[in-house]
C-alpha cells in the first residue's frame, strides 16, 4: 500500500470504553452503547437490485429506475437504498466527481483541506436534495469536480487512478465523519438510509440524465443506520449493487488486502468491487474475464474441456483461486463501458434481464422490468456463473476496431506524467 | 544393572476365555507372551509390553487386555512416575533418551479451541449430495497476476509446474528404513486411488515404487540418501527437508542393523553402515544457500517439478517461511511440534518447536502482509486427526495438509511409541521380514483410502454447511472459525474472533 497514512483495518478499542475508535463520525446520539455500524461488524443483508441502460448512449432521467426498484419494496427494509448513474456530468467528464457525505462541519473542513492539497477542484457544491418525510438526519452531502494536483501526482509515482484511489481510502479510513460515496468520472452514487424510492426522491434523481442507472434496496439484518454503509458501493468508475451474502468473504478480503485494498466496511459489495478493480483495472483483464474468474467453472467441467481450453482455465483458477466468490449472490457492476451482471455458480439468487431496442433492463424480479417496459423482449434469467455483459455501442465499436492483440498488459508503459521528466529515457 | 523401573503396562489374561492357542505368543515380537519352560503355562512379561494392542485385537476369544501398571506413585505432582522413569533410565544407561511418534505431552491442542461456522437464514447451506462440492487443490508457485490473451484464450507465460490433489490431504514423508516397504506401497496405492501424493521420505525411492512415481514426492534431506538425477526426475515433485516437527534442529540416525540389502540399495549406502542425516544440510548454512539448492534441483529437473521446502514449526517460522518463498520454494511445508517420527531424542520431541496451528496462522498472515501468499502454496502437518482439523487448517490458511500418524493408525498403528525398536508388530515401523509380511499393502491401502474418502465427505459436508462449494473459498477464510477458551493473544495470532463476536 502506498503510504498515505494507511487506514487501519481494525479499530481497536484503545480506551477500553466499549466505544470503538472512529465512532466520532457518527452524529452524537443518546443511545448507549450504540449498535455497531458498518465496518465495526460484518452485517449480512438481503436486497433488491435493478439496472437500466441505453446502449446507444442516449441519456434518460431516473424516473424508470425509481419505479422499478420501488416495486420491489418488500425486498428492502428501509435501512438502505441507493442509485448509481453514468453520464450525468458530461460538462465535467474529464474530472473526478467526488460525492462526499459529512457528519460534521469539522469533517468537511478537514476533508476539503485534504482535497485542496492533493487535488485541484474546479467546482464544489452541496448536492441538491429535497426534504422527504421518511428520511431522517441526512448527512451534509457535497460534490467536487477535481483533477489530481499535477505536481503531487507526478511525485507520487502512481497513475491517476491509483493516486485517486489511495486518497479516497485515506478520507474514508482516516477522516472521522467523512465518507466518499463515489469517486468516478462523469458518474455518481446517490445513496442513504431509507427505502430506495425515498432516497431517489431525496436526491431528486429524476432531474439527472444518465445512459446507465443501477439501483439497490437493502435488507440488512441489523440496524447500523449509517449512510456510508448504503449501496451502491463505488470506487473510481466502478459501482456495484449486490444481492446476497458471500461465504467466501474472508478469503476474498484477505486476498485483496495483499494488494493494498482496505476492506473498511466489511461488506460483500466492497470486496467484490475491489476484486473487479484488482483483476480488471490493475491486472488488465476484461471485466467479463474478471467475472469469469470470480465464478470459475468447476474442475469437472475443466477436465472435460479440450487441452488448450483446460490449460487456460486451469491457469486462471490456479492463479486466482482466492478470487473465487462463493455463496449466493447476484451482482450488477457498472463501469464507464456499461453494465455486467453475474450470478453465483449455483445460481442461488434471482436476476432477470430483458431488452427493448437499445434499452437493457435487469432486476431481481421480472415484474420490476415489466413495470417500466411492458413489451420487453428476450426476458430471461441470467445463468449461474455466466457473465452477462452490456456495453455501450461506442465501446463495442472501439473494441472491434482495435486491432491490437488482446494481451492484458497491466501498467508496463511509463506513466504519462513521467514521460516529461528529465532526464528523458533513452530509446532502447 | 538392575532396572529400577516398574512396567508401564500390565497384561491381563482372562483364563476362562483363553483357549491357549498361542497366537499371542507368535504375534508378539516383544516376547511378552511366552510358555513357561518348566510348567508350560502361558504367561506374560509385562515389562516388555509396549501396549501396541496387537495381541488384544487378534486374540480370537478376546481374552487379553492391557491396563496401566497399578503401582501408585508417591503422590507428588512433580515427581511423577514418568519423570522418575526417565531419570532412572538415564541413570542406568547414561544415554540420550529415545522416543518415537509425536509429542505426547498435554500441550494445548488449538484445533479443539476453534469452532466452525454454518449458514442460517441469510445464506443457504449447500447440500453436497445435490450440488458439486469441490475439494481439489492445486499446489505450486504462481504469478500474482497472469498474462493472458483473451482473444485466443491462451496464457502468455505458462504456469510453473503444479501438483493437483483431488483431496486436500497428502501423506507425510516416511522413509523406507523408518517404515517398511509395505507401508510405503500401501501409501502409494492409496495416493493413486485418492488422486493425491505420498512422500517417500529421505530414504530413496525403492524400485518397487517406481510404478507409482507419478504420485510420489521425492525428498532431499541432509543425508542425500538415494538422490541422483533419476530419482529427482522420477517423482511428481521434490521436497527439501530442512526439518521435522518431531525433532527440529537435529538430524537422524538409522542404525546399521536396519540397513539390510534392500534399504542399502535404495539409500545407496553400504549394507550394515549407519545412515546418518546431519543436523543441517552442509550446503545450506543460510537462506541464500537454500536458494542455490532449490535452483540446483530445478536445473536438474528442467524446471518441470515443483520444489517444496519442509521446515519444523519453530519460534521464528513466519520470517523463515517468507525467506523460503523468496528463495524460490514453490510449496512451503510446515510441520508442527506434535508431528510424528520413527525415532527422536525424547527431550527434543517433547520440548522443541511450536504448535502447527499457531505456526500456520502466523506464516499465512506474514505472507499476506508481504503480499506473496498467493504466489506460493502452504501445506500444514503435525497432528491432523480428523476432517474438522483439516477444515480448520485450511480456514487458517493452508492449501492442503499432510497426514502421517493418522494414515499409519488407519493401517493398524496404535501409537505405542516404540517405532525405534524395529519390532513393530503391525509391520509398519520395522524391516523384519516376518513382521513386514503382516501388513498387506492392498488391504492397508484400502483402509487408508476409506479414511481419507470419509474425511473428504465430511469436509464437503462442513463446507456445504458454511455455504461454500469450493475449497478455494475456505482457504484463509478465518471468519469461518471462532475461538473458545483462548486468551486475546492466542486469538490475535490465530486471527480469529471469539465465539459470540
Amino acid at each position: 500500500m502506498y503510504d498515505f497514512d494507511r487506514p487501519r483495518t481494525a479499530r481497536p478499542d484503545a480506551a477500553g470504553t466499549g466505544v470503538v475508535a472512529g465512532s466520532a463520525r457518527l452524529a452524537p446520539c443518546d443511545r448507549h452503547p450504540r449498535a455497531p455500524r458498518e465496518g465495526d461488524v460484518r452485517i449480512p443483508a438481503g436486497c433488491a437490485i435493478a439496472a437500466i441502460m441505453d446502449r446507444s448512449g442516449a441519456r434518460h432521467d431516473g424516473s424508470d429506475i425509481l419505479r422499478s426498484i420501488a416495486l420491489m419494496h418488500d425486498r428492502s427494509n428501509g435501512l438502505g437504498g441507493g442509485f448509481a448513474a453514468y453520464g450525468i456530468y458530461p460538462e465535467y467528464e474529464e474530472l473526478y466527481a467526488f460525492h462526499i457525505m459529512y457528519e460534521s462541519d469539522e469533517a468537511r473542513r478537514e476533508t476539503e483541506a485534504y482535497l485542496d492539497t492533493y487535488f485541484m477542484s474546479e467546482k464544489q457544491e452541496r448536492i441538491p436534495t429535497e426534504p422527504v418525510a421518511s428520511i431522517k438526519n441526512p448527512p451534509d452531502i457535497w460534490r467536487y469536480f477535481a483533477a489530481p494536483h499535477p505536481m503531487r501526482l507526478a511525485a507520487s509515482g502512481l497513475d491517476e487512478a491509483e493516486y485517486t484511489m489511495a486518497h479516497v481510502f485515506h478520507i474514508n479510513g482516516k477522516i472521522d465523519g467523512a465518507f466518499v460515496a463515489s469517486s468516478g468520472k462523469n458518474m455518481g452514487a446517490f445513496k442513504g438510509v431509507g427505502y430506495p424510492e425515498d432516497i431517489g426522491a431525496f436526491y431528486r434523481i429524476c432531474d439527472y440524465d444518465a445512459w446507465a442507472w443501477t439501483a439497490h434496496g437493502r435488507f440488512p439484518t441489523n440496524t447500523p443506520g449509517w449512510w456510508g454503509g448504503a449501496h451502491p458501493f463505488t470506487l473510481l468508475n466502478w459501482s456495484v449493487v449486490h444481492n446476497g451474502e458471500i461465504s467466501s468473504y474472508d478469503a476474498n478480503r484477505r486476498y485483496v488486502e495483499q494488494f493494498g485494498y482496505d476492506c473498511e466496511l466489511q461488506t460483500d459489495t466492497e470486496v467484490i468491487t475491489y476484486l473487479f478493480d484488482l483483476l480488471s483495472r490493475r491486472h488488465g483483464l476484461s471485466p467479463e474475464l474478471a467475472a469469469h474468474i470470480m465464478t470459475a467453472p468447476a474442475w469437472d467441467e475443466i477436465d472435460a474441456m479440450d487441452a488448450a481450453d483446460a490449460a487456460f482455465e486451469t491457469a486462471l483458477r490456479t492463479t486466482y483461486a482466492s478470487a473465487l466468490v462463493n455463496g449466493p449472490f447476484s451482482v450488477i457492476l457498472g463501469s464507464s463501458e456499461g453494465l455486467l451482471a453475474i450470478n453465483d455458480r449455483l445460481k442461488l439468487r434471482a436476476l432477470m434481464a430483458a431488452e427493448k431496442g437499445s434499452m437493457v433492463y435487469m432486476a431481481s424480479e421480472q415484474a420490476a422490468i415489466e413495470l417500466v417496459c411492458p413489451d420487453a423482449e428476450n426476458m430471461r434469467a441470467i445463468g449461474g456463473g455466466e457473465p452477462f455483459v452490456v456495453q455501450l455501442d461506442s465501446v463495442v465499436a472501439a473494441k472491434a476496431a482495435a486491432d491490437a492483440d488482446a494481451e492484458n498488459d497491466p501498467h508496463n508503459a511509463p506513466l504519462a506524467h513521467e514521460v516529461g521528466v528529465l532526464p528523458r529515457r533513452k530509446e532502447a | 544393572m538392575r532396572d529400577f523401573r516398574n512396567p508401564r503396562y500390565k497384561v491381563l489374561r482372562d483364563r476362562e476365555e483363553c483357549i491357549e492357542c498361542d497366537l499371542c505368543v507368535r504375534q508378539c515380537a516383544n516376547e511378552v507372551h511366552y510358555r513357561d519352560k518348566k510348567t508350560g503355562a502361558l504367561r506374560a512379561d509385562s515389562m516388555k509390553c509396549v501396549n501396541c494392542q496387537r495381541c488384544t485385537l487378534l486374540c480370537p476369544t478376546r481374552a487379553l487386555a492391557i491396563t496401566r501398571w497399578p503401582q501408585v506413585d508417591a503422590g507428588s505432582a512433580v515427581w511423577t512416575e514418568g519423570a522418575m522413569d526417565d531419570i532412572t533410565a538415564q541413570a542406568q544407561t547414561g544415554g540420550v533418551l529415545l522416543a518415537s511418534m509425536g509429542n505426547p505431552k498435554s500441550y494445548h491442542i488449538y484445533w479443539e479451541h476453534l469452532l466452525l461456522n454454518a449458514s442460517q437464514v441469510t445464506n443457504p447451506s449447500i447440500d453436497p449430495l445435490r450440488e458439486p462440492m469441490e475439494t481439489r487443490v492445486v499446489l505450486g508457485s504462481r504469478p500474482s497476476k497472469l498474462r493472458v490473451n483473451e482473444r485466443t484464450r491462451t496464457v502468455v507465460s505458462p504456469l510453473p509446474p503444479q501438483l493437483s490433489c483431488d483431496v486436500p490431504v497428502m501423506f507425510s514423508a516416511m522413509s523406507f528404513g523408518s517404515v517398511s516397504l509395505n507401508t510405503q506401497k500401501a501409501l502409494a496405492l492409496a495416493a493413486r486411488e485418492l488422486g493425491t501424493y505420498f512422500n517417500c521420505g529421505e530414504g530413496g525411492l525403492h524400485r518397487d515404487l517406481e510404478p507409482y512415481a507419478d504420485r510420489a514426492i521425492v525428498q532431499v534431506a541432509s543425508g542425500r540418501f538415494g538422490v541422483d538425477p533419476h530419482y529427482l526426475n522420477a517423482g511428481a515433485a521434490i521436497e527439501i527437508k530442512i526439518g521435522q516437527g518431531a525433532k527440529p534442529g537435529i538430524g537422524g540416525h538409522l542404525p546399521g542393523e536396519k540397513i539390510n540389502e534392500e534399504v542399502s540399495r535404495t539409500r545407496m549406502i553400504p549394507e550394515g553402515t549407519d545412515a546418518i542425516s546431519p543436523a543441517p544440510h552442509h550446503d545450506i548454512y543460510s537462506i541464500e544457500d537454500l536458494r542455490q539448492l532449490i535452483f540446483s534441483l530445478k536445473e536438474a529437473t528442467g524446471y518441470a517439478k515443483p520444489v517444496a521446502v519442509k521446515v519444523a514449526a519453530v519460534h521464528n517460522v513466519a520470517a523463515i517461511a517468507s525467506g523460503m518463498a523468496r528463495a524460490g520454494a514453490d510449496i512451503i511445508v510446515l510441520d508442527g511440534f506434535r508431528g510424528g517420527t520413527g525415532a527422536a531424542p525424547k527431550r527434543i520431541r517433547d520440548n522443541v518447536g511450536i504448535p502447527i496451528e499457531l505456526a500456520l496462522a502466523a506464516v499465512d498472515e506474514r505472507l499476506r502482509q508481504e503480499g506473496i501468499r498467493s504466489t506460493v502454496s502452504l501445506v500444514a502437518s503435525g497432528t491432523l486427526r480428523n476432517a474438522a482439523d483439516v477444515v480448520r487448517a485450511v480456514a487458517l490458511g493452508a492449501d492442503a495438509v499432510s497426514i502421517g500418524s493418522a494414515a499409519l493408525i488407519a493401517m493398524g498403528c496404535h501409537q505405542c511409541g516404540d517405532c525405534a525398536s524395529g519390532r513393530c508388530n503391525w509391520g509398519i515401523a520395522t524391516q523384519r521380514a516376518d513382521l513386514v509380511s503382516r501388513l498387506a499393502p492392498e488391504a492397508a491401502a484400502e483402509r487408508v483410502v476409506n479414511l481419507v474418502s470419509g474425511w473428504n465427505r465430511e469436509i464437503q459436508e462442513m463446507m456445504g454447511g458454511m455455504g461454500i462449494n469450493a475449497i478455494d473459498s475456505l482457504r484463509g477464510n478465518r471468519l469461518m472459525l471462532r475461538g473458545v477458551g483462548l486468551n486475546e493473544k492466542e486469538l490475535e495470532i490465530l486471527g480469529v474472533k471469539y465465539a459470540g463476536e
